[in-house]
């Protein structure tokens, strides 16, 4: 395994050796760090940028819809899936697995005592069927019939409360909804980043020169315009650090259950996910490694041999006995696209296709597009396929965005997809290993 | 070993022919209107704000616009007519973490580089005090050579209440800070007295015939870039370097260097960081073409020479440079049998709150320490989270940012004080008057702690 003697190749860089190297720091990446360390082995995660799961919602979702209708009960759905989609290639117990390893491994989350999916409001005001979801969101689920009143900020355009309202309303939710757009107390800037926000929470600051607390101001502020609301519902910067205490203060006072509805990127609650699972790997004792890509590989025809990550400039090679990929999808830059073909970025696995790139996509946004489903295809142990079907490499395994197959934005499956694809691949590269 | 021939080695304001260079950030009004906007990187933006919420700046004032707005933003807007660069850009700290935040690659602080340089050059009184203050601090480096020449009276001069208050009412750098006492031997001095490069190659060569993992004649060689702090201030970190990479079989070479240039940077200053590179660049691709790879001990430095040089400048060999460059610990790690050196290693050193500086997170290098120093016996090193240290530089040392500086700091000194070690550790120079600052611990470098568990 590891301690190969070193100095011997003179000059050359001898690689950092590990058991198991996983390519991306998302969902899938993490998955797979996590189930691979849970094995034994010694585990390293090398990630281009920051976690993406700050730019996620927070929520997790595992099997939303199914040509356009809504999905109760993902696992139930998984056989009417097509061919090819990796809940049909790795089954659904792979699923079950993923987030079984979820569920152990973060708190504060909701939604393992059902298999049925949970409807959760979003800040556009539909509602999306989820399996998971922070505690901070759980109250303003849709199907619970209590008023509800949305809140949203001057300072603040992602969030249109009296709109999210409205649109709730247009959906049939079995509950009264109004909303309101408020001054966030403190005076912030138009369009402040979120955690200024939360920060003024967390740290309840004086505002209004200095009459009172900024949570104090947020609840006066709120206090008249409940009209009966049994809950209310804000966008999602109810504090970062002490985010249970700011909530649990806010409804003591409100007289109201207060929540979070998810929002689009940067995210708090991402954030605080990704906060969590980077814990999680620090605790398993897996090696983390962030801010550069992998940029080139070095094989003999079967195996990967080593990985070369560019440090700023300069070329750092990384070797491991088994190796996860888990770069995202077209829109995470695992998979790139001109105007010949498409192609993954860091092994050059073979991504199907069509030839004509007229093919690639249809009328109509919500269309079935070819694009959605590009990325590499998987055997059922979780290895890329080439264009022959054969493995491409013994030692490669693939996990979440990259893996094709999958339309995650219509079926809503994208954290399903990473948590199933990176529990197979870190398993069973853990196992091969050890 | 090549030296390059510059006359105005010690003279900022020294015109050299470069000085006629200018820094444009996107000429004013150049886009016709429906034209596309074309700045590679710029153009990448997709506003998800990942940047503004990484900024420490942000974070605390309410009144800086962050990085989405001072790069892509700013660019477009100057494009477009008649705005012109937004004078908050000298609020930007230059931490460059909004840099590793980008998930799509935008080359944000190398915009606040040239952004913030023009501004400098265009607006920026050049018989202002706050200009000749910025520029000071910016080359700390010059006064440093003068005052480690008479380091006691120096001390004693800088350390005096009466040049603290001076300087903060007059200059505007705080005297809230201890300046950073000059040690009495510089580590050049102290390394000459050694015998130099050719003791270096010598001590080498003895123990590479000792060692049974490399061969005597093996070309085992680093050219060392010291940086100007741990020459003056600490040399013992200096000299860690120098006993580890020896006790491995490697021929040091200290040849004459300059600033890095990371205060020039952060500053505006582009002439003067642009005359130092230009040396640094010359010399050491002269030892790179020879078989020598460039170790820092300042993750700064390592970060200007890798990345800031070939952003910003375009002389004969920045790539090559750049490409040849390492921090030291990294360097260990991918040549040497360090990890399974330490694990096999015991020392007696205190229990250390590890912080890792925001240029060693863009290198990647933000976990090392812990990682390696995590398999040592005798000593608990305990990572204090990936808050900002919040003085980057001249940036804390600036007495209108004082404040700012220590409200970022906040988050690290909670940190510190939380866990088990009452001595710090990192690799940053500024961080660790940061550091000590806030908390009053003593402040570690990773190469002490590997020169105690390794040299014997």
């Amino acid at each position: 395994m590891v301690g190969a003697t070193r100095g011997a190749t003179e000059g050359r860089p001898v690689a950092i050796e590990d058991d198991v190297l996983v390519v991306g720091g998302g969902l899938a990446g993490v998955t797979a760090a996590l189930a691979a360390a849970d094995t034994g082995v010694r585990v390293r995660l090398v990630s281009h940028k920051e976690s993406t799961l700050r730019q996620a919602s927070g929520v997790v979702d595992a099997l939303g819809a199914l040509d356009g209708t809504l999905v109760s009960d993902p696992y139930e759905a998984v056989e009417r899936l097509s061919d090819g989609h990796p809940y049909r290639t790795l089954g659904a117990d792979a699923l079950r697995s993923g987030f079984d390893l979820f569920d152990g491994t973060v708190t504060g989350y909701e939604g393992s005592h059902t298999d049925a999916n949970a409807l959760v409001p979003t800040h556009g005001g539909t509602v999306k069927p989820t399996a998971r979801y922070p505690e901070s969101v759980a109250p303003g689920l849709a199907s619970d019939d209590r008023p509800m009143l949305l809140v949203g900020f001057e300072t603040l355009p992602d969030f249109d409360a009296p709109r999210a309202a409205a649109h709730l309303e247009r959906v049939g939710v079995p509950f009264a909804v109004h909303g309101v757009t408020l001054d966030f107390p403190g005076n912030l800037r138009a369009d402040a980043a979120v955690t200024r926000y939360a920060d003024l929470l967390d740290e309840a600051v004086p505002v209004d020169g200095g009459r009172v607390d900024a949570r104090t101001a947020l609840v006066e502020r709120v206090k008249s315009h409940l009209s009966g609301a049994e809950r209310v519902g804000f966008p999602a910067l109810l504090g970062h650090e002490a985010h249970d205490e700011v909530r649990a203060e806010l409804s003591q006072r409100l007289g109201a259950d207060a929540f979070e509805v998810p929002m689009g990127p940067p995210s708090l609650p991402g954030t605080r996910l990704a906060d969590q699972l980077y814990a999680a790997m620090d605790d398993a004792g897996v090696g983390i490694e962030t801010g550069n890509p992998v940029v080139d590989v070095t094989t003999d025809g079967e195996r990967v041999t080593e990985v070369t990550v560019e440090r700023t400039h300069t070329a750092v090679p990384y070797a491991a006995e088994q190796y996860v990929l888990a770069t995202g999808g077209l829109v995470g830059k695992g998979i790139a696209s001109n105007r010949e073909s498409v192609r993954e970025r860091v092994f050059d696995c073979h991504v199907p296709h069509p030839a004509d790139r007229y093919d690639w996509s249809v009328e109509g946004a919500y269309g079935d597009h070819a694009f959605a489903r590009f990325g590499v295809r998987i055997d059922a142990d979780g290895r890329p396929l080439d264009a022959s079907e054969d493995v491409e490499y013994e030692n490669l395994r693939a996990a979440g965005g990259v893996v094709g197959g999958a339309d995650v934005a219509a079926e809503k499956s994208a954290s399903g997809v990473s948590l199933a694809t990176g529990f197979t691949a870190g398993r069973l590269a853990g196992e091969e290993v050890s | 070993m090549s030296s390059p021939s510059d006359t105005d080695v010690d003279d900022p304001t020294g015109s050299a022919p470069d000085d006629d260079w200018t820094y444009v950030f996107g000429e004013q009004g150049s886009l016709a209107p429906g034209e596309s906007d074309l700045r590679p990187g710029a153009d990448s933006c997709y506003k998800c704000s990942s940047c503004d919420t990484s900024c420490p700046v942000a974070e605390v004032d309410d009144s800086f616009p962050g990085p989405k707005f001072q790069g892509p933003e700013q660019w477009r807007l100057k494009r477009q007519g008649d705005e012109d660069i937004d004078p908050s850009v000298m609020e930007c700290s230059n931490c460059m973490r909004c840099d590793s935040a980008c998930p799509s690659g935008v080359p944000l602080s190398q915009m606040h580089n040239t952004a913030r340089a023009e501004y400098v050059e265009e607006h920026v009184s050049k018989t202002s005090l706050k200009y000749w203050r910025n520029r000071v601090l910016s080359n700390y480096g010059l006064l440093a050579r003068l005052g480690s020449k008479v380091p006691r009276l120096t001390n004693v001069v800088m350390g005096s209440r009466l040049t603290q208050l001076v300087n903060d009412r007059v200059f505007g750098i705080t005297s809230e800070r201890e300046f950073p006492e000059f040690a009495e031997q510089t580590f050049v001095e102290w390394w000459d007295e050694r015998g130099g490069d050719e003791g270096s190659r010598r001590r080498a060569r003895e123990t590479r015939a000792e060692r049974d993992d490399c061969e005597v004649d093996d070309e085992k060689r680093v050219a060392y870039f010291h940086g100007d702090y741990s020459n003056f201030n600490t040399p013992e970190v200096a000299q860690a370097m120098v006993r580890v990479f020896e006790q491995y079989g490697y021929e040091v070479a200290v040849p004459d260097q300059r600033c890095s240039g990371t205060p020039m940077f952060a500053n505006g200053m582009l002439d003067d960081a642009r005359r130092a590179a230009k040396f640094n660049v010359e010399t050491f691709h002269a030892l790179v073409e020879d078989g020598y790879d460039v170790v820092c001990s300042c993750t700064s430095c390592s970060m200007a020479l890798r990345q800031e040089y070939p952003e910003l400048f375009e002389f004969e060999g920045t790539e090559t440079v750049s490409a040849h460059t390492y921090e030291a610990l990294e360097y260990l790690r991918i040549h040497e049998s360090v990890r399974e050196d330490v694990a096999d290693s015991a020392v007696e050193f205190p229990d250390l709150a590890y912080h890792a500086p925001c240029h060693a997170r863009n290198q990647g290098l933000d976990r090392q320490a812990v990682e390696l120093f995590g398999d040592l016996e005798g000593v608990a090193v305990d990572d204090v989270g990936d808050s900002c240290s919040g003085i980057s530089g001249t940036y804390g040392w600036k007495s209108e940012k004082y404040d700012t500086s220590m409200a970022i700091g906040e988050e690290m000194f909670d940190h510190m004080e939380s866990v088990e070690g009452e001595t710090g550790m990192t690799e940053c120079p500024t961080c660790a008057m940061q550091m000590e600052h806030g908390t009053g611990y003593e402040i570690r470098h990773p190469l002490e702690l590997l020169d105690a568990a390794l040299v014997d």
